[in-house]
């Protein structure tokens, strides 16, 4: 029935100039030299998604672009990573999870997957104990005081290929998720083992951090290791540079909103990502990046005013920013999340009207305007 | 054709009858709508459209599909297809603009539209049919119209995109390219046929029996469905879908235009059909929310003291009749109005599966439940009540102007 989701490898062996920018990749086990795969690669890349990506749980064991639990757990076995699987029933907090694996097996981790204002996307890895501020991170990261925020649910299904309460480092596995930043806990290396979901959240598996390292490696990608309490009062100037910014990606993402291609074209070719507003990329080509990027930022710019939905977005942007900075205390995020969830509906409402009125007002002075003089 | 099969229903008394005039169930008891799409012959929504709703638009899905109030559609998946491929549609509802007060359940439509605009981004027309009211309910030509205008600032409080929308209405509107539609989609159906669908006698009016051709083109079906009938809108795009949220008593109109539009080399309209909205006394759902009791509904302009006693008064209960019976068997929710109600209008499926579950085993009052409805209506009908007042006349002779719409498709 969907006959718009072609195998991505056919589409691979027709082009191999393709092969680095269009379509999805099957890592290749065997070399890790890819450049490309690298985080804050200085090359530019294009990124292209092919829509639509799975966003219900139900996709992903008959997967069709994602990775799956059983194809990263059959890779593990061919690097001949040692790992034990723990199979319960979804769980979706760490809490719950505590309950089907116990700390014997190793230490739990929690997962976050954060965004920031220009568009680009981290997974943090920690310790549950250790504390993760996102006030701090942003700043260590060199986005100022408000930058980062929870990633929305469609960046999760779109990038990571995971469902809710599925974060894990393993994720990267995906093409989709090439330009994501991750960051692990540095006190993971003084565990023997730790636990993560293999990209399913009915399975936790634990391994070493030898381990983990191994299978990122293969995947073309350096395991990066951060103190995540460390510099919990950064100070970040001229002498003191932020010192996670060398961990931002280099290249932000735009999740595609809807099909932006022309009408009728070839179901499924990976899809340019346009700008968040709708002008459509005309070319299919891949372009550089900086001027891509570019045109994202000055085309969301226009939409921010004509869209109630992006507006709304902006100015609890803003506002999560501000509560980030002024308030302190570890509910901060939550509080930010609960405010976004139960104001966005609201706003919009008030945003459709504002624009309907200001049209309206626009449109009666239309009808008593004199002709121009000529 | 599916046309043909359908004509009796009007007809078949012993059984349940819904068409645009009636709705009653079998026997005073549930309306059985899997019955309903086997009569009808449309399709089922299940939940495989609706996840693809969901990846498609990347969003949650609207509650009402949550929760199957629309529940059944013709061609959806159609639809959903071309819009992958990069084909957009538009949407079409209408309303018959009948008396100025309005209900909860008259916005239901108008809610879901809101919703499928904002997250297809697509354009929409809203048809309001005050002709159609003007002969059937007796009104003067003038106050059918000043209705409509009425009407059309509750619509427009649902929160549409003036941008992105376009009402109208029949005595405004008809002429013209959509004039030449109706004439040939009147053409197309015989005597019979429309005698059949919508159940004529010789007893009734010229006026009503020429309707249902206009109703094609103006009202819910037909006309709208075609784009050429909007030149301002869609010039050059023929072959445009559409697709028209309804209740689904409204189904045969569209059965017939259906029919016509392959004969007049449109695209057939696709549907997504909603089920009814129970009145407040209803037990079961054997009946539809009337407009001309007041105590069967909620109104848009209740205070929050009026709903507080609607509900408290009227909302036919499944609790039962004593606290003791209550706690040991738990409420009857196949019956339960407030909770029915929770269902079409609790956003937050966690909550509403907490309420089912304590209420239907005994640990919840009617009391408890009654009062987060009240809480939930309030809030809504107060948040229409304010979109409401911002809506000037200027405002709506702005959606109400010929005009073209640039930005539909963003």
């Amino acid at each position: 029935m969907y006959s718009s989701l072609i195998d991505p490898n056919l589409l691979i062996a027709k082009d191999s100039q393709a092969l680095l920018v269009n379509g999805y990749r099957k890592p290749n086990l065997k070399t890790s030299n890819d450049p490309i795969r690298r985080i804050n690669n200085t090359k530019p890349t294009l990124f292209i998604f092919s829509a639509p990506a799975p966003c219900s749980p139900k996709f992903f064991d008959n997967d069709l672009m994602g990775f799956s639990k059983d194809q990263l757990l059959s890779q593990l076995q061919e690097l001949e990573i040692d790992y034990s699987k723990y199979e319960h029933p979804p769980v979706l907090t760490v809490e719950e999870q505590a309950k089907y694996v116990s700390s014997s097996e190793g230490a739990l981790s929690k997962n976050l997957f954060f965004k920031d204002k220009k568009h680009r996307y981290y997974i943090i890895s920690a310790m549950v104990d250790t504390k993760v501020d996102m006030k701090v991170l942003s700043q260590r990261l060199g986005l100022g005081k408000g930058g980062i925020r929870m990633a929305p649910e469609e960046a999760l299904a779109e990038l990571l290929q995971v469902s809710l309460g599925c974060v894990t480092p393993f994720a990267v596995v995906n093409e989709s998720a090439r330009d994501v930043s991750l960051l692990l806990d540095q006190k993971f290396k003084n565990q023997t083992r730790c636990i993560f979901h293999p990209l399913s959240n009915n399975v936790s598996i634990s391994l070493s951090t030898s381990g983990l390292d191994k299978f990122l490696q293969s995947v073309g990608r350096d395991p990066v290791y951060v103190d995540l309490e460390a510099n919990a009062n950064p100070v970040v100037g001229k002498d003191q540079p932020p010192d996670l910014a060398v961990y931002v990606p280099s290249n932000s993402v735009v999740i595609p909103e809807l099909p932006n291609n022309t009408p009728s074209a070839q179901a499924s070719p990976p899809k340019n990502v346009s700008a968040e507003k709708t002008k459509p990329v005309a070319s299919p080509k891949p372009s550089k990046s900086p001027g891509n990027v570019k045109s994202v930022v000055q085309n969301s710019g226009l939409s921010v005013f004509k869209n109630p939905e992006k507006f709304v977005e902006e100015i609890l942007d803003k506002t999560s920013e501000l509560l980030f900075s002024e308030v302190k205390g570890e509910n901060v995020e939550a509080l930010a999340e609960t405010l976004r969830k139960r104001l966005t509906s609201e706003f919009t409402h008030l945003a459709v009207m504002y624009k309907n009125t200001a049209y309206s007002e626009g449109f009666y002075a239309g009808t008593q305007c004199q002709p121009k003089r000529p | 054709m599916d046309v043909d099969k359908k004509d009796s229903i009007a007809s078949d008394s012993s059984d349940q009858v819904v068409n645009p005039w009636e709705v009653s169930a079998k026997d005073g008891g549930k309306i059985d709508y899997d019955k309903l799409i086997d009569q009808f012959g449309c399709q089922r929504l299940d939940a495989s459209l609706i996840d693809r709703v969901q990846r498609l638009t990347s969003r949650q899905p609207h509650v009402f599909l949550r929760r199957g109030v629309f529940f059944a559609h013709r061609d959806f998946n159609e639809v959903l297809d071309a819009y992958e491929r990069g084909d957009k549609f538009y949407l079409y509802t209408g309303r018959g603009p009948s008396s100025e007060a309005l209900h909860l359940g008259h916005l239901i439509p108008f809610m879901f539209t809101k919703y499928l605009q904002e997250a297809f981004k697509v354009p929409l027309v809203i048809q309001l049919t005050d002709d159609e009211k003007c002969m059937w309910k007796n009104l003067s030509v003038e106050e059918s119209q000043r209705l409509a205008r009425e009407n059309a600032k509750d619509i427009i409080a649902c929160g549409f995109d003036v941008t992105k929308t376009f009402i109208f209405s029949d005595f405004d509107y008809v002429g013209g390219a959509f004039y030449k539609n109706m004439v040939k989609v009147a053409k197309c159906v015989t005597l019979n046929k429309a005698m059949g669908i919508f159940g004529f006698s010789g007893e009734d009016h010229i006026g009503k029996l020429s309707f249902p051709p206009v109703q094609a083109c103006l009202s819910v079906p037909a006309v709208p469905s075609f784009p050429s009938s909007f030149p301002h809108l869609f010039p050059g795009k023929d072959k445009l879908r559409c697709l028209i949220p309804c209740a689904i008593d409204q189904d045969p109109y569209f059965r017939m235009t259906r029919d016509v539009a392959p004969r007049l080399g449109y695209s057939k309209p696709a549907l997504i059909e909603s089920s009814f909205f129970p009145a407040l006394q209803a037990s079961g759902e054997n009946g539809k929310m009337s407009a001309s009791d007041p105590n069967s509904a909620i109104y848009v302009t209740d205070t929050a003291k009026e709903i507080k006693n609607k509900i408290n008064r009227y909302a036919f209960s499944g609790g039962q009749d004593s606290i003791e019976k209550h706690r040991e068997i738990g409420a009857n929710l196949e019956v339960d109005i407030p909770v029915k109600y929770l269902s079409f209008f609790l956003d937050d499926d966690t909550e509403l599966e907490h309420i089912k579950k304590e209420y239907g085993e005994g640990r919840m009052l009617t009391g408890e439940v009654k009062k987060r409805l009240t809480e939930v209506l309030t809030e809504m009908v107060e948040r229409h009540r304010m979109a409401r007042a911002a809506v000037t006349d200027e405002m709506v002779d702005a959606f109400m102007a010929v005009r073209p719409l640039p930005s539909m498709f963003e």
